[in-house]
C-alpha cells in the first residue's frame, strides 16, 4: 500500500514535470502557448498550490492571501531598484518578507477560526492594500504602481522613486543602458527564459507540497480539519501547526508575487485587493480543493478565461459562425458575445456557480467521476488527487 | 465645532446605510445560517429599481426628432403618460418624487427576487459548509452585476431627489450657531428613513407571532423545527425581507450616490466588518456597529484637527496646540480613513472574541 | 441606404481581421529572430492591438473607444465614408497601409496595470500585433507604455491625462495625443480669472493617484500664479463613493472655490454630493461660491446630470465643435452607432489614423522609422485645428477648449458648452520645464 502509493507519486511527479516542460507545445493549440500567460499560469500555480496547504488541508479559508502576493512584489521591486537586478537575492528577500507578514497575521488570525478568521485576513489584507494604495505612497508609488527606473545619475538627486542605485551591480560594475531587465546570472528573464525559470520554480513548489501532503505534518493537518476538538481534546496543541501553514501558505503566495515582478518588473497595489484574494479562492475551489493537481488546474482556468475569453471580440465570432445562414449567425453571435469580450466575467461567475453547486471538488471531482465511469469496480487506491472534501 | 457636528451627521448617515446592510445580512446570518455574499449586489439591484422606475415615469409618446444633419439622431422628446393622465403639473411632481415612490417597485421586486434566490439556490447550501455558501453566492454576485452592466452600461445613472428636498437645512441658522452649518435635507431624510426601517424590522421580529417564531428560530433551529413549526417556509420569508430591506436602503440612497453595477461589492466588504463587529447574529449589534464605523470613518477623515480648534494661526503655539498636532499627525495620518474601519474589526475580534453584542455558539465552529 | 453599406463594408473588414487572426495563431515559438524588429508584418494584413477597459469603472468609455478604433480601422482600409481621412490634411494613406490591410485584436485592461500589461503582451506575444493603443488611466497607460518599450513596439496612448506620460515616464516608443494637466491649468487660469477674479482661496480634492497629483500640481501653479491662494489639497481614495466626510471640512475652511481633481465615477459622486452641500449656491466672504472639474468627459457629465450645469472644466474635443474635420467624424461615427462619439472616442481614432500615416510616409512599420515620422510632424483637420508632434517628448501640442455644463441642454448627449479655445502658444511649455522633465531614451525595435 505504502510502496503503492510511493510509486504512485513518483509517477505522478514525472508526468507532471514532462507536462510543465512541453507546455509551449501542449497549450499552443489553445491559443495559450505564448511566454505570458504560460508564466502566468506557473506563477498563479503556485500561489495556488501554496493557498492550497491552508485551505485544502487545515479548511482554513483565508481571504487575505491577496497581501502576500503583492508584499513579494514590492520586496522584488525594492531588490531590484536598491541591490541588483539578479532575480536570486529579490527572490529570497520577497519569500522572507511575505513570511514574516504571515507570521504576524498569522499569529493573530488563527487565534479564531471559522467565519471570523475569513473576515481578520480580509480585514488584514485590506488594510494593506489601503496602505499600499495610499498611505504608503513613498515606498510603493501608489496606484501607478513601483517601476524599475534607470540608475540615478550622478550630478541630480531624485527620489528613489524615480531613480535607481543598485548598489550591488554597481560594486560589480555592470553596466547599463535605458532601463535594465531582470537575470538570472545574466539569464534575462523575460519571454520562454522567464516562462523556464517559473517552470522549475513550479515543479519544485509542486514536489514540496506533495511532501507536505504525505508528510506527518500533513496529516495532523487534515486532523486539524475533520475534527479540532478531538485534537485538543487528547491535548494536542493545533496552533502551531496551523501557523506553519499559514505561514509556508505566505510564503508560496510571497514567491508567486515575487515571480509576477521578476518577469515583469512592476509591483501594484490592486495586486493585493480583496478580489484577488477572492480569485486565489476561485482558482483553488475550481480545480478542487485539497487535491493535489487541482489547484494548479483551476489557476490555469481562470487566467486563460481573462485573457483568452476577453480577448474574443464580435469580429472572431462572425468568423466563427461564419459556415452558418446569416440569421442563426446573428443569433449564435448574439447569444456568445453575452459571454466572452467585455462579458467573460459573467462566464467566470456562472461557470463557478455550476462548480460549486453540482461538483463541489471542482475539476478534479469532474475527473474522477469520469474516470470512475470507466472503472467499474472501486479499487484501494484512490485517484491520484485524493478524495475532494468540501472544508468546513 | 462645526466641522464636528457635521461629521457626526455624516457618520450617522452613511452608519444609516450600512446598518441597513448589515440587518439584512444578520438576518440572513441568524436565522438561515448563510453567508451571503450577494447581500451586496442586493443592494445594487434596489437602486437599479429606482433608476428603472424613473425610466418607467419617462415612457410616453414619441415626438419624431427632426434630423440635424450630424449624422445621428438626437434622442426623441417624449410626452411621459404620467404627463397626459394626469397633467403636466401633477404629471412632473410625480416624476420629481420618482426615487421614494420607487419603493412600491423595490418592495414587491426585491420580495420576489429574494424568494427566488433562496428557493432556486440558497436553500440548497443550508446544510453545506460556510466556504461553499460563500462562494457560491460570490458567484451568483458576479453574474447579477455583470447582468446589470449589460443593460444598463457601466457609468453611474444620475437620480435627483425630490426637487422641494434637494438643497440643504440650514441646521446652524436655525439653532442660532453658524452659517456654516448646513446639511442636505437628503442626507436627513436617508437617516430618518433608516431609523424607521430598523424600527420596522424590530418591531416585526419582537412584536408578531410570526417574529417571534423568527426569534426562537435563530436560537435553535432544531428544536423549532421539532416542534412541528414549518421554519423552512418561514426562512424563505426572512431571506425576502433581508433583500427587501437592503433594496430600499439602495433604492434611498441613489440620490446621494448615483448607481452604477459595481456599487454592491464597494459596499459589501465594509458591511461584512460591520456585521462581525456587531457580532454575528446580533441585530442590534449589526445597527449599533454600523453607526460606530460609520461615524469612525467619518471622524478619521478629517485631517487636522489642530487647525480646527485652533483656526487662526496666531493660536498655533500653546501646548493644546502641539498636542493635538501631534496627534493629527501621529494618529490622524491622510489615508487613516480607509484603513481604521479594518483596525477596528481587528481590535475589537481580538478583545471581544463575539463581537459588540454577539451571542455564544454563532458561527463559531 | 447607409445603414447597409456600412454593414456590408463591416462584414468585410471583420473577415480580414479574423483571417489575420487564424494565421497568426500558429505557434510562433521558433520563428522569431528571422524579423527585422518585433511583430514585422509578413503577410498581407498588418495587426494593431486595441487595449481598452472592458470590465470595471471605465468599461463604458472603453467600449466608445473600441467603436471609434473599429471606425479608424474601416476608413484606414478604405471603406466607409472615410470620416477624418478626407479632412486630415496628410493624403498618404490610400487604403491599407504600406500595401497591407490592417487586421485588429482586442483585449481588456480592467483599468489595472497588471491586466493591461498582461493583456498587451499577449497581443505582442500570440497577436503580432505591431502597435498598442488604447487606455483610460493615465497609471495604466504608463504601466503599457513601459511594456512597449521593453518589447519594441509602438504605443499610442489613447486617453491619459497625467503630465507623466510624456513628462518624467516619457518613453520613445510611446506617443500622446490626449492633452494633460499642465495644458488644462495654462488653459484654464486665465477663465478661470476672468470669471471669478483674482482674490480667490481654492480647496481641492484630489484622487490619491499620479493622474490626480498632476492635476492638483498644475492648477495650483496656474491658480496661484492669478493671485489665487489654496486653502487646503486633501487626498481622496480612488472609488471612494460616498465624498461627504471630505466635503463638510470645505464648509469651514473659508475657501471660496471648491477644485475636484477627480475623474470618472469620482468625478460624478464628489460633484453631485458637494452640490448636495449646497456648494454652488453658497456665499463665502461676500462672493459666489465656485466649482471647477479640471477635466470634463461627455459621458461622464451625463452622469453628473443636472449638477454639472454652470462648472467650468476643460476637455480634449467635444462633439459640437463645427469644424470640418469634427463635422466629419461626428458624422461617420452617429450614423454608424447612431450617437455621438465621446473625447475618448476621438483621440483613438486620431491615434490610429496619425499611426496608419506615418507608417505609410516612413514606408515601414519599424518603431524607429515610424518614430521618425511622426516626431515634429504637423497636421490639421484631425478636430483640433494646426497640430504638432512635439519631437522632444512625443506630445501633441494643439488648442484645448475650456468648457463648462451646459445650462440648457437641447439632450442628453448636449451637456457641454465650448466656452473657449485657448490657442496652442498659451498652453506650450518647455519639454526640459523641471516638472515635466524626462528622458526618452533610444528607440527599442525589438527582435
Amino acid at each position: 500500500m505504502m510502496l503503492s502509493s510511493e510509486r504512485n507519486d513518483r509517477l505522478l511527479m514525472l508526468v507532471f514535470i514532462a507536462v510543465v516542460l512541453c507546455a509551449p507545445i501542449i497549450f499552443a493549440p489553445i491559443g495559450a502557448g505564448y511566454p505570458d500567460l504560460l508564466q502566468k499560469f506557473a506563477i498563479y500555480g503556485i500561489f495556488a498550490i501554496g493557498f492550497n496547504i491552508l485551505f485544502g488541508l487545515t479548511g482554513y479559508l483565508s481571504f487575505g492571501h491577496a497581501a502576500f502576493l503583492g508584499v513579494g512584489s514590492y520586496a522584488t521591486v525594492w531588490s531590484f531598484k536598491l541591490f541588483t537586478m539578479n532575480v536570486v537575492p529579490a527572490m529570497a528577500l520577497s519569500i522572507g518578507i511575505a513570511g514574516l507578514f504571515a507570521v504576524v497575521i498569522g499569529f493573530i488570525s488563527l487565534r479564531r477560526s471559522g467565519i471570523y478568521f475569513s473576515i481578520l485576513t480580509l480585514a488584514f489584507a485590506q488594510m494593506c492594500y489601503s496602505l499600499a494604495y495610499s498611505v504608503l505612497t513613498p515606498i510603493t508609488n501608489g496606484e501607478t504602481g513601483l517601476q524599475v527606473r534607470a540608475l540615478a545619475k550622478a550630478d541630480e538627486s531624485r527620489s528613489l522613486l524615480d531613480a535607481d542605485i543598485r548598489v550591488v551591480d554597481g560594486f560589480f560594475g555592470v553596466t547599463e543602458t535605458s532601463v535594465p531587465i531582470s537575470n538570472f546570472f545574466g539569464l534575462k528573464m523575460s519571454g520562454w527564459e522567464g516562462f523556464y525559470f517559473c517552470a522549475i520554480l513550479l515543479i519544485i513548489a509542486f514536489y514540496i507540497s506533495l511532501r507536505i501532503f504525505r508528510s506527518d505534518f500533513g496529516l495532523m493537518l487534515r486532523a486539524i480539519k475533520s475534527n479540532q476538538n478531538r485534537l485538543n481534546y487528547t491535548g494536542i496543541n493545533t496552533r502551531p501547526y496551523l501557523i506553519v501553514a499559514f505561514v509556508i501558505s505566505g510564503m508560496y503566495a510571497g514567491l508567486a508575487g515575487s515571480l509576477l515582478a521578476v518577469t515583469d518588473p512592476l509591483a501594484g497595489a490592486e495586486r493585493m485587493q480583496w478580489t484577488e484574494s477572492g480569485l486565489v479562492v476561485l482558482m483553488t475551489i475550481l480545480g478542487g480543493v485539497g487535491t493535489l493537481i487541482g489547484p494548479l488546474i483551476g489557476a490555469g482556468l481562470i487566467k486563460y478565461l481573462e485573457q483568452i475569453f476577453s480577448s474574443i471580440n464580435e469580429q472572431i465570432l462572425e468568423a466563427t459562425f461564419s459556415f452558418l445562414p446569416e440569421t442563426l449567425q446573428h443569433f449564435f453571435v448574439g447569444i456568445t458575445s453575452l459571454f466572452v469580450g467585455e462579458g467573460w466575467e459573467l462566464t467566470l461567475g456562472l461557470m463557478f456557480m455550476i462548480v460549486v453547486i453540482f461538483v463541489p471538488g471542482g475539476i478534479m471531482e469532474i475527473m474522477s467521476r469520469l474516470i470512475g465511469l470507466f472503472r467499474k469496480k472501486p479499487t484501494d487506491n484512490k485517484p491520484l488527487a485524493g478524495e475532494a472534501q468540501p472544508a468546513e | 465645532m462645526d466641522v464636528i457636528l457635521l461629521q457626526l451627521l455624516n457618520g450617522l448617515d452613511k452608519g444609516g446605510a450600512y446598518a441597513l446592510i448589515a440587518l439584512g445580512l444578520t438576518l440572513v446570518f441568524g436565522t438561515l445560517g448563510v453567508v451571503n455574499f450577494a447581500h451586496g449586489v442586493l443592494f445594487m439591484l434596489g437602486a437599479f429599481c429606482a433608476v428603472v422606475f424613473n425610466k418607467m415615469l419617462q415612457l410616453g409618446v414619441e415626438k419624431p426628432s427632426e434630423d440635424t444633419g450630424l449624422g445621428f439622431a438626437p434622442p426623441p422628446e417624449v410626452v411621459p403618460y404620467v404627463d397626459i393622465w394626469f397633467g403636466e403639473e401633477m404629471g412632473s411632481l410625480i416624476t420629481s418624487y420618482s426615487v421614494p415612490l420607487s419603493i412600491i417597485l423595490v418592495i414587491p421586486f426585491m420580495l420576489l427576487v429574494g424568494i427566488i434566490v433562496e428557493r432556486g439556490l440558497i436553500q440548497h447550501f443550508y446544510k453545506r459548509a460556510h466556504a461553499d455558501q460563500i462562494l457560491v453566492t460570490f458567484g451568483l454576485a458576479i453574474v447579477l452585476q455583470e447582468i446589470v452592466k449589460h443593460y444598463f452600461g457601466a457609468n453611474p445613472l444620475p437620480q435627483s431627489a425630490p426637487e422641494i428636498v434637494s438643497g440643504s437645512a440650514n441646521i446652524g441658522t436655525w439653532l442660532g450657531v453658524s452659517e456654516n452649518l448646513v446639511y442636505p435635507w437628503w442626507r436627513l431624510i436617508y437617516f430618518g428613513f433608516a431609523a424607521v426601517v430598523i424600527a420596522a424590522v424590530f418591531s416585526f421580529l419582537q412584536f408578531t407571532t410570526y417574529g417571534m417564531v423568527v426569534r426562537a428560530g435563530m436560537n435553535d433551529r432544531e428544536t423549532v423545527g421539532i416542534l412541528g413549526i414549518d421554519i423552512e417556509r418561514r426562512f424563505t420569508v426572512i431571506f425576502g425581507l433581508a433583500a427587501v430591506v437592503a433594496g430600499l436602503a439602495g433604492a434611498m440612497y441613489t440620490p446621494t450616490l448615483p448607481p452604477d453595477y459595481r456599487m454592491g461589492m464597494d459596499f459589501l466588504v465594509l458591511s461584512f466588518v460591520v456585521v462581525v463587529v456587531g457580532g454575528m447574529g446580533s441585530l442590534p449589534g449589526a445597527v449599533l456597529s454600523g453607526f460606530l464605523l460609520g461615524i469612525m470613518q467619518s471622524f478619521a477623515a478629517v485631517a487636522s484637527y489642530a487647525s480646527l480648534v485652533f483656526p487662526n494661526p496666531a493660536d498655533h503655539s500653546g501646548f493644546f496646540y502641539n498636542i493635538l498636532n501631534f496627534i493629527d499627525s501621529w494618529v490622524f495620518f491622510p489615508g487613516i480613513d480607509q484603513v481604521i474601519i479594518y483596525l477596528v474589526a481587528v481590535v475589537i475580534l481580538l478583545t471581544l472574541p463575539r463581537g459588540l453584542l454577539g451571542r455564544a455558539g454563532v458561527m463559531e465552529d | 441606404m447607409t445603414d447597409n453599406r456600412s454593414k456590408i463594408s463591416r462584414r468585410s473588414i471583420l473577415k480580414t481581421g479574423a483571417v489575420a487572426g487564424s494565421a497568426l495563431a500558429t505557434p510562433m515559438f521558433f520563428s522569431n529572430t528571422a524579423n527585422a524588429y518585433t511583430n514585422e508584418p509578413k503577410g498581407d494584413t498588418v495587426t494593431f492591438g486595441f487595449n481598452v477597459p472592458q470590465t470595471g469603472a471605465y468599461a463604458d468609455e472603453g467600449a466608445d473607444e473600441l467603436r471609434a478604433y473599429q471606425l479608424a480601422v474601416e476608413h484606414i482600409n478604405g471603406e466607409g465614408d472615410g470620416g477624418m481621412l478626407n479632412t486630415f490634411s496628410s493624403k498618404a494613406l490610400k487604403g491599407g497601409i504600406n500595401g497591407k490591410k490592417v487586421a485588429f485584436v482586442t483585449g481588456d485592461t480592467q483599468t489595472k496595470s497588471d491586466a493591461a500589461r498582461a493583456s498587451a503582451k499577449r497581443m505582442i506575444e500570440k497577436d503580432g500585433a505591431v502597435m498598442i493603443t488604447g487606455g483610460s488611466s493615465s497609471g495604466v497607460a504608463i504601466a503599457v507604455q513601459g511594456l512597449c518599450q521593453e518589447a519594441g513596439v509602438i504605443f499610442m496612448a489613447g486617453l491619459t491625462h497625467s503630465n507623466d506620460t510624456t513628462g518624467k515616464d516619457r518613453r520613445a516608443n510611446g506617443f500622446r495625443h490626449f492633452f494633460n494637466t499642465e495644458m488644462t491649468g495654462a488653459a484654464l487660469g486665465p477663465v478661470l480669472k476672468n470669471q471669478f477674479g483674482t482674490e480667490r482661496t481654492a480647496y481641492h480634492l484630489t484622487a490619491d493617484y499620479t493622474w490626480g497629483w498632476s492635476q492638483e500640481g498644475s492648477i495650483k501653479k496656474y491658480t496661484e500664479q492669478i493671485g489665487w491662494n489654496t486653502a487646503a489639497a486633501v487626498k481622496t481614495p480612488l472609488g471612494a463613493g460616498d465624498f461627504s466626510q471630505y466635503i463638510t471640512p470645505v464648509l469651514n475652511s473659508g475657501a471660496d472655490v471648491l477644485v475636484l481633481n477627480h475623474y470618472g465615477k469620482d468625478m460624478v459622486n464628489s460633484l453631485t454630493q458637494a452640490v448636495q452641500f449646497g456648494l454652488r449656491d453658497k456665499q463665502v466672504n461676500g462672493k459666489d461660491f465656485a466649482i471647477v472639474v479640471p477635466l470634463y468627459s461627455r459621458l461622464m457629465a451625463q452622469g453628473a446630470g443636472e449638477n454639472v450645469k454652470g462648472i467650468y472644466g476643460s476637455t480634449n474635443w467635444h462633439w459640437s465643435l463645427k469644424d470640418e474635420g469634427s463635422k466629419a467624424f461626428v458624422k461617420s461615427f452617429g450614423s454608424k452607432y447612431g450617437f455621438p462619439p465621446s473625447q475618448a472616442a476621438h483621440t483613438t481614432y486620431c491615434q490610429a489614423l496619425l499611426y496608419a500615416d506615418a507608417c505609410q510616409r516612413a514606408g515601414t512599420f519599424k518603431p524607429s522609422g515610424v518614430g521618425a515620422a511622426l516626431e515634429g510632424f504637423k497636421f490639421d483637420g484631425l478636430g483640433n485645428g494646426p497640430t504638432e508632434y512635439r519631437a522632444e517628448d512625443h506630445q501633441c501640442f494643439k488648442d484645448v477648449l475650456v468648457v463648462k455644463g451646459k445650462e440648457n441642454p437641447t439632450s442628453k448627449f448636449d451637456v457641454l458648452e465650448v466656452v473657449e479655445v485657448t490657442p496652442r502658444a498659451q498652453v506650450e511649455y518647455a519639454h526640459t520645464d523641471p516638472d515635466v522633465k524626462g528622458d526618452l531614451g533610444p528607440y527599442n525595435d525589438g527582435a
